[in-house]
C-alpha cells in the first residue's frame, strides 16, 4: 500500500504571506521521515500540504507539485477528498470525535466509504485497534465514549482511526507533544511497527524522538521571523545527527539555537 | 488609593460570634457591609418579584375561576361580561400549541441551515456581514413583524393557500373554505420568520465553537463538507440547537402582537390550518382586554397564568439541556 | 499486507470524475425552463407550483447526474449544499421584504411635522397628525424602566459574581433565567393585577414597571457575563494593596467591565423599547400629549403602531402613519444596537483576540 512522495518546487501561502518556499524532496515508501526545525519554520505547514489540508485554513494556497507515485495531488481535477482518503493524518492533540464511541471512532472513516457488513466492520475495527496497540486496553469498552480514554490512548485511537481506511501514507503532526513520556514511548514503538505497512512522515520538536524513530530526517529553517521557511537538508537520520553537511543543521542539533 | 476608608471604623471592641465569622470572610468594614447588603438585597428583590408574580396572578385567577360557570379547561367560549360568566382556555391552548408547532417546524430546520450557511458555506467575506445583519434582525420589535405580516404577508399567502387547497384538500388539514388567509398557518409562518434570527444566532455561535480539530479529524479521513458537518459539527452542536429552539419556542408561545394583527379570531377549534379562526393566549388577552371589565380582566389574568406556566416548563427544559451540555463540553475541553 | 490488495470500494485513481463548476447553474436554469414549459403545456398557473416543480427537478437532477458521474457521496454533498443555499435564500426574501416595506412605506409621511405633532383630534381615517406624544411616552416609560432596572440588575450581577455562593445565589441565578423567559404580556398582567388590587388607573409608570420586569433579567445576565471576564488577578492585585472589597469592585472591577455592561444595557433598552403587549394593558394609549408618566393614559411608539393599524378601517392614512412610526421605532432600536456594538468593539477587553 505504501507509496513514494515526490515533492518539487512547492510554495505554500497564507493569504499573501509565503510560509514555505521552494521545497523539493523525496519521501521513500515504508520508511519514517522526520521533519525537525525551530518553531515557525513551516514544517507543519509543509506536512499539511501533503494531504491538501493546508487549503482548509482561511487564505491557504499552494503552488508546486506533490507526486504520490505517479499522480500529482495538485493536478487538475484531483478531488482533495480522495487525496485525504489516501494520505491519512494524526494531529498534535488527540482528537477523537467526542460524541462517538471507541468503536464508532475507528469505523468513522470506513462508514464514509460505503456500507460494510457488521462482521466485516468488526474485523477491521479489531485489526486497526490491534495495529495501534490499543486493542487489549479497550476491547471491553468499545461502546464507551472515545473521549473517556487517557491522552495516550486517545492518540492511539486516532492512529487506529487513520489506519482503518488503509491509507498509503500516514502524516503525524507532533503526535506526542501533548503526551507523557510513557505514552510517548508507546507511540514511538507503534511507529516502528507501522512503517512496515505505511509511508510515515512525522513532525517533531523532540530531536531524540527524531533520532529514535526515523530513517531519514529533514531539517527546516527560516532566515528570520516573517521570512518563509526553507528545507535546509534531508538525509539519513544517522548522518544528520552525526555529520550533517550544513552548518545550520549542526548548530540546531547541538542546541546552539532554536 | 487610601487604605483607611472614610467610613467610621467598627466600634466593637468585643466581637461577637457572628462578627468573628464575618471577619473570617473579610467583610467587617461598614462600606463592605453596606455594599454587600445592597447587592444581596437586589438579588432578594428579584426573587420577591418572581414570587409576587406567581402569587398575584394566581390570586386574581382564583377570583375569576371561582365564578366561572363553564369548565376553565374545556369550554369553547370566552364570555366574561355575561351573568353568569362562561369562559375556557381550550381554544387558546390549542391555538397556541398549533401555531408554535408550525413555527418550529419551519424555523428550526431553516435556521440551522442558515447557521451552517454562515459558518461553513458562505463565501468568507460575506459570512460575517450576513451574521451581523441577522443579529440586528433579531432586535426588530414584534409589532413591526405584526404590521408587516398583516399588510404584506397575508395577501401573499392567498396563492399558497389556494394551491394547498387544490392539491392537499384531501388531508383535511389543508382545506380552505372561506375568508382571507388570516389563519393559524399564516400565524405560524409569521412566528417562524420572527424567531428565525434568534435561533440562527444561537446555532451559529454553537457551530463556531466546534473545535477546529474535530473538523480536521473528519477532513483528514477524507470526508466531504457535508460529511464533516454530519460527523463533527451537528453532533457537537445538537444540544445547542435544542436550547436555541427552546428559546425560539418560548418567544413563539408568548408572542402577542404578531398574532393579534394577523389572526382573525373566533372561539372554535378548526381542523384545517387554512381556515381563519381560533386564538392564542396572548392574542386573546390583547384582543379582549380593551372591552373587559374588572372581572373580565381577572379572567384574562387566569389565562395568562396558564401561559406563564407553559413558558416556565419550556424554559426549564431548555435550562436542563444547557446544563447537561455544559458538563459534556467540560469533559472534552 | 501486499501492495496488490486493492480495496474494491475505492476509486483506483485520485482523479475522480468531476462535474464542471457551471453544472449547478446550468442544471438550475434547465430545471426552471423545463418546469415552466411543463406547466404552460399542462395549464398549471400557480407560481408556487412552478417553483416547486423546478426545485424538485433540480434536486432529482443533481442527485441522478452527480450520483452517476461523481458517486453517491459527492451527490449527497451537492444536495446538502443546494439545500443550505435554498434555505438561506428562502429566509432572505421575507426578512428583506420586511426591511424594504418599512423603509419604503414608512418614508411616505415621515417628516418633521410627523415627529413634532400628535394625533389630538385627528380622526384615524384622516391624514395628518404624528407621533410626538408616542415618542414622549416611549422615552419616559423606557427611561423610568432603565432607571429602576439598571441599578438593581447591576447590583444583582455583582452579588452573583463577587459574593454569590450558596443557596441564595443559586436561587437567584435560577430565577433570573426563569424571568428571562416571561412573556411580555404576562409581565403586563402582573402589574395589571397590582393596579386592580390598589384600584389604580392606567399610567406610563405602570407600563414602565412591566418593562422593568422584562429588562432586569437581561441586564443581570449581560452584566454577569462581563464581570466574569474581568481577570481575577486584577481583584487580587487590589486586595493585596489593602483596598476593601467594595472599593475594589467600584474602582477596579466595574471600570474594567463598564464597556460591556453599557453594551448590555443598551441592548436591553432596545429590546424593551419595542414591547407592545404590556404597554397596551397598562398605558392604554392617548392621542393627546401627556407629559406626566405618573398620571393618566399615555401613548408609546409600539402601541401607536398597533392602534393605527387596528383603528384604520382599511384607510391608507392610518396605515401610512403606522409604517412611519414603525420606521421610527426600527431606526431607534437599530441606532441603539449599532451604538452598543460600537461601544463593545471599542471597549472590548484586550484578551488578544
Amino acid at each position: 500500500m505504501a507509496k513514494r512522495i515526490d515533492v518539487s518546487g512547492l510554495n505554500a501561502y497564507y493569504g499573501s504571506f509565503r510560509a514555505i518556499e521552494d521545497i523539493s524532496m523525496t519521501v521513500e515508501p515504508r520508511s519514517v521521515t522526520a521533519f525537525i526545525g525551530p518553531s515557525g519554520c513551516g514544517k507543519s505547514t509543509f506536512l499539511r500540504t501533503l494531504n491538501r489540508m493546508h487549503e482548509v485554513t482561511p487564505g491557504g494556497r499552494v503552488e508546486g507539485k506533490v507526486m504520490l507515485d505517479d499522480e500529482n495531488l495538485y493536478g487538475a481535477g484531483v478531488d482533495p477528498v480522495s487525496v485525504r482518503r489516501e494520505v491519512g493524518m494524526v494531529f498534535q492533540r488527540p482528537n477523537p470525535f467526542p460524541t462517538m464511541s471507541v468503536y464508532d471512532n475507528v469505523a468513522a472513516g470506513l462508514r464514509l466509504n460505503g456500507s460494510y457488513k457488521k462482521a466485516a466492520l468488526d474485523d477491521i475495527v479489531e485489526k486497526s485497534l490491534k495495529g495501534a496497540n490499543l486493542w487489549n486496553e479497550v476491547k471491553d469498552r468499545l461502546n464507551k465514549p472515545g473521549s473517556g480514554l487517557s491522552g495516550g490512548q486517545q492518540q492511539r485511537l486516532c492512529i487506529a482511526r487513520a489506519i482503518a481506511v488503509e491509507p498509503n501514507v500516514l502524516l503525524m503532526d507532533e503526535p506526542c507533544s501533548a503526551l507523557d513520556p510513557i505514552s510517548t514511548l508507546a507511540i514511538e514503538d507503534l511507529i516502528g511497527e507501522l512503517k512496515e505497512r505505511f509511508t510515515i512522515v512525522i513532525v517533531t520538536h523532540n530531536m531524540q524522538q527524531a533520532a529514535r524513530v526515523s530513517d531519514r530526517t529533514a531539517f527546516f529553517n527560516l532566515a528570520a521571523v516573517g521570512q518563509p521557511g526553507k528545507l535546509i537538508e534531508i538525509d539519513d537520520t544517522e548522518r544528520i545527527f552525526s555529520n550533517p553537511s550544513v552548518q545550520a543543521t549542526e548548530d540546531y542539533i547541538s542546541g546552539r539555537f532554536g | 488609593m487610601d487604605i483607611t476608608t472614610q467610613d467610621a471604623p467598627p466600634p466593637t471592641p468585643q466581637p461577637t460570634q457572628g462578627e468573628r465569622k464575618r471577619a473570617a470572610r473579610g467583610a467587617t468594614r461598614p462600606g463592605d457591609r453596606v455594599f454587600l447588603g445592597l447587592a444581596r438585597g437586589s438579588g432578594i428583590f428579584l426573587l420577591l418579584i418572581m414570587a409576587a408574580i406567581a402569587v398575584f396572578l394566581s390570586w386574581r385567577a382564583a377570583i375569576a375561576i371561582s365564578d366561572n360557570e363553564g369548565n376553565f379547561l374545556t369550554t369553547f367560549e370566552w364570555n366574561t361580561g355575561t351573568q353568569p360568566p362562561v369562559f375556557g382556555i381550550a381554544v387558546l391552548a390549542y391555538g397556541t400549541i398549533i401555531s408554535s408547532i408550525i413555527a418550529m417546524a419551519i424555523a428550526v430546520p431553516v435556521s440551522v441551515a442558515i447557521a451552517l450557511f454562515i459558518t461553513h458555506y458562505a463565501p468568507r467575506r460575506l459570512s460575517s456581514p450576513i451574521a451581523y445583519v441577522i443579529d440586528l434582525l433579531a432586535a426588530v420589535p414584534s409589532i413591526v413583524y405584526g404590521l408587516w405580516g398583516a399588510l404584506i404577508l397575508v395577501p401573499q399567502m392567498d396563492g399558497l393557500f389556494g394551491w394547498l387547497n387544490d392539491y392537499f384538500r384531501w388531508t383535511g388539514v389543508f382545506s380552505w373554505e372561506e375568508g382571507a388567509p388570516r389563519s393559524m398557518l399564516t400565524v405560524g409562518v409569521l412566528l417562524a420568520i420572527m424567531i428565525l434570527p434568534i435561533i440562527t444566532n444561537v446555532s451559529r455561535e454553537v457551530f463556531n465553537q466546534v473545535p477546529q480539530m474535530h473538523e480536521e479529524a473528519a477532513l483528514a479521513l477524507g470526508a466531504t463538507r457535508w460529511e464533516v458537518i454530519r460527523m463533527a459539527v451537528l453532533p457537537f452542536g445538537r444540544s445547542g440547537i435544542i436550547s436555541a429552539s427552546m428559546l425560539g419556542l418560548g418567544r413563539a408561545l408568548g408572542e402577542t402582537m404578531a398574532v393579534a394583527t394577523v389572526l382573525s379570531p373566533d372561539f372554535l377549534i378548526h381542523g384545517s390550518l387554512l381556515n381563519p379562526g381560533g386564538g392564542t393566549f396572548a392574542q386573546n388577552i390583547a384582543a379582549k382586554f380593551p372591552e373587559a371589565d374588572e372581572f373580565g380582566q381577572d379572567a384574562l389574568i387566569a389565562s395568562g397564568l396558564v401561559l406563564f406556566v407553559i413558558t416556565l416548563l419550556v424554559n426549564g427544559a431548555a435550562r436542563m439541556i444547557i446544563a447537561r451540555r455544559k458538563e459534556f463540553s467540560g469533559a472534552n475541553a | 499486507m501486499s501492495t496488490t490488495a486493492i480495496n474494491d470500494k475505492r476509486p483506483s485513481s485520485l482523479q475522480g470524475e468531476r462535474l464542471p463548476k457551471w453544472f449547478p447553474w446550468a442544471l438550475g436554469a434547465g430545471s426552471v425552463a423545463v418546469s415552466v414549459g411543463l406547466c404552460l403545456a399542462t395549464g398549471i398557473d400557480s407560481r408556487i407550483q412552478w417553483g416547486l416543480i423546478a426545485a424538485i427537478l433540480f434536486v432529482l437532477g443533481t442527485f441522478v447526474i452527480a450520483g452517476r458521474v461523481e458517486g453517491r457521496r459527492q451527490a449527497k454533498d451537492r444536495i446538502a449544499t443546494s439545500l443550505v443555499w435554498v434555505a438561506f435564500l428562502l429566509a432572505v426574501v421575507p426578512l428583506a421584504s420586511l426591511i424594504w416595506a418599512t423603509v419604503e412605506r414608512g418614508t411616505k409621511v415621515l417628516d418633521g411635522y410627523f415627529l413634532s405633532h400628535s394625533m389630538g383630534v385627528v380622526a384615524d381615517t384622516e391624514p395628518g397628525g404624528g407621533i410626538y406624544a408616542a415618542i414622549i411616552g416611549t422615552l419616559e416609560q423606557v427611561g423610568i424602566a432603565t432607571l429602576i432596572a439598571v441599578p438593581i440588575g447591576v447590583l444583582t450581577a455583582i452579588y452573583l459574581v463577587e459574593y454569590g455562593r450558596g443557596n441564595l445565589a443559586r436561587a437567584v441565578t435560577f430565577f433570573v433565567d426563569v424571568m428571562t423567559g416571561i412573556p411580555s404580556i404576562v409581565a403586563g398582567l402582573f402589574i395589571l393585577s397590582l393596579l386592580l388590587m390598589f384600584d389604580l388607573g392606567f399610567s406610563g409608570f405602570a407600563g414602565a414597571l412591566a418593562l422593568t420586569i422584562l429588562m432586569m433579567p437581561v441586564v443581570v445576565r449581560s452584566t454577569e457575563e462581563m464581570l466574569k471576564l474581568v481577570p481575577n488577578e486584577l481583584r487580587e492585585a487590589s486586595f493585596a494593596l489593602g483596598v476593601p472589597k467594595w472599593r475594589t469592585i467600584l474602582k477596579v472591577v466595574l471600570p474594567t467591565a463598564i464597556g460591556g455592561i453599557t453594551t448590555g444595557i443598551m441592548l436591553a433598552v432596545a429590546r424593551i423599547a419595542g414591547e407592545t403587549a404590556p404597554v397596551l394593558l397598562l398605558v392604554f394609549g392617548n392621542p393627546f400629549i401627556n407629559n406626566n408618566p405618573f398620571e393618566g393614559a399615555q401613548s408609546s411608539l409600539p402601541l401607536y403602531i398597533y392602534q393605527q393599524f387596528k383603528n384604520s378601517a382599511g384607510e391608507g392614512a392610518a396605515y401610512d402613519r403606522a409604517w412611519a412610526a414603525a420606521l421610527t421605532l426600527i431606526a431607534f432600536v437599530m441606532i441603539l444596537n449599532l451604538a452598543a456594538r460600537g461601544i463593545a468593539r471599542w471597549k472590548a477587553p484586550k484578551t488578544g483576540r
